[in-house]
């Protein structure tokens, strides 16, 4: 029941701004309180999505990323216009989140080991990868293979970015043989997947990690609730598509609360190091040849340095 | 305003529209010939092979091992039925991952065997249930995509009907890659594409317009290499011709592929996908401050001092480089399109 105050109310409503609403609990909660939470609601843990830029406050240490790339900027390949035109959702996205592009790149350290990591923003545009999303993972790629560092990308994303038809959905092709090729050459990549991972950046470099984790109740799927439900009537069991349904599967490592996820990631940092350079890696890229030199000579490293239980702990799932 | 309305006062949209509805129609046609009855008809010996080794034989993605001319090859297709039982049984032509882990164990075989790889991709998409999930299509895909692109062997890949997304790209990644004339490929069906972008199922002739879907939009894009012409009304009036049309051009190809070294033919491979797309580079910077400065002037003035201090809203730092190569749009002030692709 509403108390009339003598005088008039300052506000009508709570500003968007201040206060946010958990979607779980349903709890009031202050924006200030939550941000230093680290977006997560105190009361019943659930994970609010992180922008980019605090998403790379809480990984990586202070002062120490360098973005490359910033000035890629989308255009308009097809001439898109389905109710808006494309360059003006671009441009509503642009200054409604302060970003050029749903993914950011560069390097950073984290825990003090050097990393290249790439993470994206659900905000700019449901974080929908087009063309220079996926230039910018593959660019982070190439750049984790040449400067031999550990990959991490932080995935948020709806998946492909409709208004650049085919061209959005070659990004996947893109993204996933540039990953071949930094596997091949032994260099170590962790995906991070949040909430959402869905659609086509799941079915290409963020399924793919040499491990696989994921922040807890993330929604990670292929197809959309809504295209599952539409193309096919399948009942859909409660939690599915969920990061826990996904550990359960087989296909995540394992589940990391976001408190705890800078730590994980130093702990398999230290584990988890690129292999030392073979001599045929300068001649050719990949191929069977160098990739089961690069791997036997990980196991030689480990051997040499750790116990090999420590080091089996470390191994991303090997499926192909 | 409404997309409704604007091919209504536009007689040229509404001709266009019809034209592309009818071949994404031509291109889900159930008379169409499917995978194996073009390999039928184009090859000489023919012997399929079932099952991923892990989990069971998909049916909506067929396999296995054939002669085209002098060339064996290892063929891998979607396969959709011709009536409606066998399109049950191959769930429409909408793989499980098992089916992408079919194909994933046809081309390594492939590759030890130095057999060049004929891919044929029609389908709607990967299935999209419960099963399908729970048993990773996602990893599936991706794995595919990436077992193709650095395959040890030439890839040829056929887009001989609709093209749906990453389940079809799953197949569809190769050396060369050829289309049928009536053939279609999208990021997302023009229906679903409708729903999400249009907010109506109606406007999916709008949509499929505006994606650019036809074999010769996706040839001026630089997504297929070649197109093949169909006979008569279609694919689907004339098998035996098609067939002929598709192993001539599919053939040649094999023969153009055969004489490449291998290492010179994966890099040509990734080079192939690695520049697709299409952006410009800019100058850095789009400041934050619209934000917080529109939200400010609704609230007094403690509410602002609060917004100024708050410690989520800071602005993302750091140096922004150039990019590691030229591109097409440093140079021109017109926005760079087609021609970067």
């Amino acid at each position: 029941m509403p108390i009339k105050l003598p005088f008039r109310p300052r506000r009508q409503e709570f500003p968007p701004d201040l206060w946010t609403r958990c979607p779980d609990c349903g709890e009031m909660l202050y924006n200030k309180q939550l941000e230093k939470n680290l977006r997560v609601c105190p009361k019943c843990g659930h994970h609010f999505r992180l922008r980019v830029d605090a998403r790379l406050r809480l990984l990586l240490d202070q002062n120490s990323f360098a973005e490359r790339d910033g000035a890629l900027k989308s255009v308009d390949p097809l001439g898109f216009i389905d109710q808006k035109p494309y360059l003006d959702r671009l441009e509503a996205a642009e200054v409604s989140t302060g970003l050029r592009e749903a993914a950011v790149w560069g390097t950073g350290s984290i825990g003090g080991h050097r990393v290249v990591i790439c993470a994206m923003d659900f905000a700019f545009m449901g974080g929908s990868m087009g063309s220079v999303v996926g230039e910018k993972v593959t660019r982070a790629i190439e750049a984790a293979r040449s400067d031999r560092l550990p990959l991490v990308i932080v995935s948020s994303s709806g998946g492909a970015r409709m208004q650049e038809g085919t061209l959005a959905l070659m990004q996947l092709a893109k993204t996933c043989a540039a990953l071949g090729r930094l596997a091949g050459a032994g260099v170590p990549y962790i995906s991070v997947m949040t909430d959402p991972t869905t659609g086509g950046v799941f079915a290409s470099f963020a399924a793919l990690g040499d491990v696989n984790l994921a922040e807890p109740r993330a929604l990670i799927g292929f197809a959309g609730a809504r295209v599952a439900a539409g193309t096919i009537a399948e009942e859909l069991p409660p939690g599915f598509q969920r990061a826990e349904f996904l550990l359960e599967h087989g296909f995540l490592d394992e589940v990391v609360p976001r408190p705890q996820l800078r730590d994980r990631l130093i702990a398999l940092l230290r584990l988890f190091r690129p292999a030392p350079l073979v001599p045929v890696e300068s001649q050719n890229g990949t191929g069977p040849m160098l990739r089961s030199l690069g791997l036997m000579d990980v196991l030689g490293d480990r051997d040499e340095t750790r116990g090999s239980a420590e080091a089996a702990g470390s191994q991303g799932p090997a499926r192909g | 305003m409404q997309a409704g309305t604007l091919h209504e006062r536009d007689p040229d949209h509404a001709a266009l529209r019809e034209q592309v509805w009818t071949r994404v129609q031509l291109a889900r046609n159930v008379r169409r010939p499917h995978a194996l009855e073009l390999m039928r008809h184009m090859a000489a010996e023919i012997v399929e092979l079932h099952g991923d080794r892990l989990f069971r034989d998909d049916p909506a993605i067929v396999g296995g091992l054939a002669r085209l001319d002098r060339h064996r090859i290892v063929f891998v297709g979607h396969q959709k039925g011709a009536e409606t039982d066998e399109n049950i049984r191959r769930n429409f032509g909408m793989p499980h991952p098992e089916g992408y882990r079919k194909g994933i164990r046809l081309f390594q075989l492939a590759e030890r065997l130095k057999l060049p790889v004929v891919t044929i991709v029609d389908t709607p998409g990967a299935f999209p249930g419960q099963a399908s999930e729970e048993r990773g299509v996602a990893e599936a895909i991706a794995r595919s995509i990436q077992v193709l692109s650095g395959l040890r062997t030439p890839v040829v890949v056929v887009i001989t009907g609709e093209g749906g997304s990453g389940g079809a790209l799953a197949l569809g990644v190769g050396d060369v890659v050829l289309a049928l004339e009536n053939s279609i490929y999208w990021v997302s069906s023009p229906e679903g594409c409708a729903s999400i972008l249009w907010r109506s199922p109606e406007a999916a002739q709008d949509a499929a317009v505006a994606m650019r879907l036809t074999a010769a939009d996706q040839a001026e894009l630089g997504v297929i290499d070649q197109v093949i012409a169909e006979p008569g009304q279609g694919a689907h009036t004339d098998h035996a011709d098609t067939a002929k049309r598709l192993k001539a051009a599919i053939v040649a190809r094999l023969d153009e592929l055969a004489d490449q070294p291998v290492d010179a033919l994966v890099q040509a491979r990734y080079g192939r996908f690695r520049d697709m797309g299409a952006w410009t580079t800019v100058e850095p910077v789009v400041p934050r401050s619209e934000r917080i400065g529109g939200l400010a002037e609704r609230w007094g003035l403690t509410d602002r001092l609060r917004g100024l201090l708050e410690s989520g809203r800071a602005t993302l730092t750091g140096s922004v480089e150039q990019p590691l190569r030229p591109q097409a749009g440093d140079l021109a002030d017109e926005p760079p399109l087609r021609e970067e692709v």
